[in-house]
């Protein structure tokens, strides 16, 4: 097993090394062109598919010429026939290969949920572990620049929902490179779903190959007096509206999911337990969204913390409008978080 | 049927004749026992369709791939699936091929390359084509064989799993059972004529139309088909004439339902694949009666045992209804 070499469960030493010149920088998509690089390399059953993977634009370029370094036949353009495609990278993987099919949005993978809700996902359960899935989905959420209702859904509400798929959102480089290795690496179907927003990263990303645990969250920041839970790019957002809080003498405790499913439930009940205050931001819609299913859990195991009511920070139940004024008032940001969090903390 | 089978070898007619006799027993015996309710599963029976599978997978290895559907009982027996793990699954037992968290429409035995049927109408026909894929990729001697039916025909996972095996030209067969019903709707209620794939340029994917109840037929047409992938030339397309004698789901005839003749079905029913073989068996002398006789003893003995396998294996316990989540 060539991934045994790698090493795991390694953790971002720093969020923040903004001052520290002497690490090694990558770009967002740097970070995951070279996990991609590397699991090629590493490893012949893996193979890199999707619509426009060896075009110049090379999705959104983490899979920059990989093409010419590892040729056609393991680095292949697919037609737009994604529900079969995912069938088919299902199929290469029961047979044996370690298949990555990456999609410009998750809008696409509507057409593909046959075969990763109903086969990929079902596969290993259904036949009493006689048979297991191996791939690995990627697609990134498109906000923003009027791409309207088809072209910016944040579903991982609705991957969330799904028993036997594993669901992950990096917010950092160091993530997406150490997620996407350990993706690879898992004998489950794994769906990444990114964050365009992400793609302006740049950060700290260590060379050698290593892997990120699937189904660990990390604290971004420690704090005593509420907690943020949040996911990919709302990482961020939430990050900033902590900072803010700092100068007022208000310490929030970040919380970086990174994987969805499974779910860390320890490391957001250990927090809640601490600050006694919840906010959860998401950038997908509230209603049964990732947001109520984190306010549930917390609900059920952790109500006797809670010091206030739970707040979460969500996109509007409704389709993605185009126009940019309409636009600010569907996405949620740091504000949002700032306010919702100072009436949590019953401040203004 | 005027067939001269002088060029066949003795053991191979006699073993066709065999897997299809079995797998018409089989299921005549899940059958009979169904009212019991004992087998809590939604069976779909293949009766009738027995020298699709057979005459298929008798041109297949060991290590060849098959990718069935929810009516799979003789796909999965005619590729050497085991007997005793499939009853087992009826009886949703621990035992059962897929440890009884499968059920009838989802079987499976890695040992014979049956990787898993899809209760899904045409879902595992993309799969089928990724087990292509991946024989193609490791540079494998293998071939991907996916059986599917009429309803999986008008679905459109069969045009993008088609486009793409002739693309890459993977070795892959696509067996198109026509037995068209799908539940109580003829064929001719969903699709514009003949199936388009017919049409298809030669050299990208030969097809042809057999009778499906013809196991000589079938082996034929595949034999064709497995030489043409084995030599990497890419797919093949062989569609199956059959019909579907009983009922869409569950033991017995539905000729009650109305939505076809009493008439038809006897027609059907007087082409049964297997009896129409043993004439043809018995008229050239390559089995008499009292072989035959034998063969239904041994098949009986061997059925009895599997049904007091599957009675007397453990169920499931409650406690592990989470296992088999994820891989570790
Ligand atoms: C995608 C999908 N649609 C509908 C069904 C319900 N259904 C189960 S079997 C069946 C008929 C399938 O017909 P066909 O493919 O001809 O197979 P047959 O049952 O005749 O062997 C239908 C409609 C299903 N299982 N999957």
């Amino acid at each position: 097993m060539p991934w045994t070499k790698i090493k795991s469960d390694v953790n971002e030493p720093n969020y923040y090394l903004e001052s520290d010149e002497n690490i090694r920088r990558l770009s967002y998509s740097e970070a995951i062109r070279e996990a991609m690089d590397q699991a090629l390399e590493l490893d012949q059953r893996v193979f890199i598919m999707g619509q426009g993977v060896d075009d110049p634009g090379a999705m959104f370029g983490t899979t920059l010429n990989l093409h010419k370094k590892y040729g056609s036949q393991r680095v292949f353009d697919t037609p737009l026939a994604e529900n079969a495609l995912t069938g088919i990278a299902t199929g290469a993987a029961i047979g044996g290969m370690r298949p990555v099919y990456f999609h410009n949005r998750p809008d696409f993978l509507f057409l593909a949920m046959d075969q990763l809700v109903n086969h990929a996902s079902k596969w290993y359960y259904m036949f009493g572990g006689a048979v297991n899935v191996p791939i690995v989905l990627w697609a990134c959420i498109g906000r923003g620049w009027g791409s309207a209702a088809q072209h910016s859904q944040a579903l991982q509400g609705l991957f969330m929902h799904i028993p036997g798929l594993k669901l992950i959102m990096p917010s950092t480089c160091y993530d997406a490179k150490g997620l996407m290795l350990s993706a690879i690496a898992d004998n489950n179907p794994v769906l990444i779903i990114e964050h365009r927003l992400n793609f302006r990263h740049k950060g700290f990303v260590p060379e050698t190959p290593y892997r990120v645990p699937i189904g660990k969250g990390i604290i971004r920041k420690q704090g005593k007096d509420i907690t943020f839970v949040a996911i990919s790019h709302m990482v961020t957002e939430a990050y900033k509206a902590a900072e803010e809080l700092s100068k007022e003498g208000i310490e929030a405790e970040v919380i970086d999911l990174r994987t969805l499913r499974p779910l860390d439930e320890e490391i957001i009940l250990r927090s809640v337990s601490k600050t006694g205050r919840l906010l959860i931001a998401d950038c997908g819609w509230k209603t049964g969204g990732i947001t109520a299913e984190i306010s549930a859990l917390v609900a059920e195991k952790g109500f006797e913390f809670l010091k206030a009511p739970i707040r979460r920070v969500a996109c509007q139940d409704v389709p993605t409008p185009s126009g940019y004024t309409l636009e600010e008032a569907f996405y949620v940001g740091s504000n949002d978080i700032l306010n919702a969090a100072r009436e949590i903390l019953q401040i203004r | 049927m005027t067939m001269n089978l002088k060029k066949y070898p003795h053991k191979l007619l006699v073993k066709l004749y065999f897997d299809m006799l079995r797998i018409n027993k089989v299921q005549l015996h899940i059958e009979s026992l169904y009212h019991l309710d004992e087998m809590k599963t939604p069976i779909h029976l293949s009766i009738g369709q027995e020298a699709i599978a057979v005459g298929v997978c008798a041109n297949l290895r060991q290590n060849d791939y098959i990718s069935s559907s929810h009516r799979g009982h003789g796909h999965y027996l005619a590729k050497g699936g085991d007997l005793k793990r499939l009853i087992a699954e009826l009886y949703c037992r621990e035992t059962g091929c897929s440890k009884g968290r499968g059920g009838s429409m989802h079987l499976v035995d890695t040992s014979v390359g049956h990787m898993g049927s899809s209760s899904i109408v045409g879902g595992g026909i993309p799969i089928g084509t990724g087990l292509g894929l991946a024989t193609q990729m490791k540079a494998e001697d293998r071939v991907s064989v996916i059986f599917f039916s009429d309803g999986a025909a008008d679905e459109g996972a069969l045009y993008e799993s088609i486009n793409f095996a002739i693309l890459k030209k993977l070795p892959v067969i696509f067996v198109y059972e026509n037995n068209q019903f799908a539940v109580c709707s003829h064929v001719s209620a969903r699709q514009a004529g003949e199936i388009i794939f017919h049409k298809t340029p030669h050299d990208a994917m030969p097809s042809q139309a057999v009778n499906g109840n013809s196991v000589m037929d079938v082996y034929e047409a595949t034999k064709q088909a497995v030489m043409r992938a084995r030599q990497k030339s890419g797919p093949s397309f062989i569609e199956c004439k059959t019909y579907r004698v009983r009922g869409h789901a569950g033991a017995g005839s539905d000729e009650k339902l109305g939505y076809r003749t009493a008439e038809e079905i006897r027609e059907w029913e007087a082409k049964c694949p297997v009896r129409a073989f043993s004439e043809i068996l018995l008229r050239d002398g390559v089995l008499n009666e009292t072989e035959i006789q034998i063969m239904e003893e041994t098949i009986d003995c061997e059925i009895d045992e599997a049904f007091r396998f599957a009675q007397r294996s453990p169920l499931p316990k409650p406690e592990d209804v989470t296992k088999y989540l994820f891989c570790d």
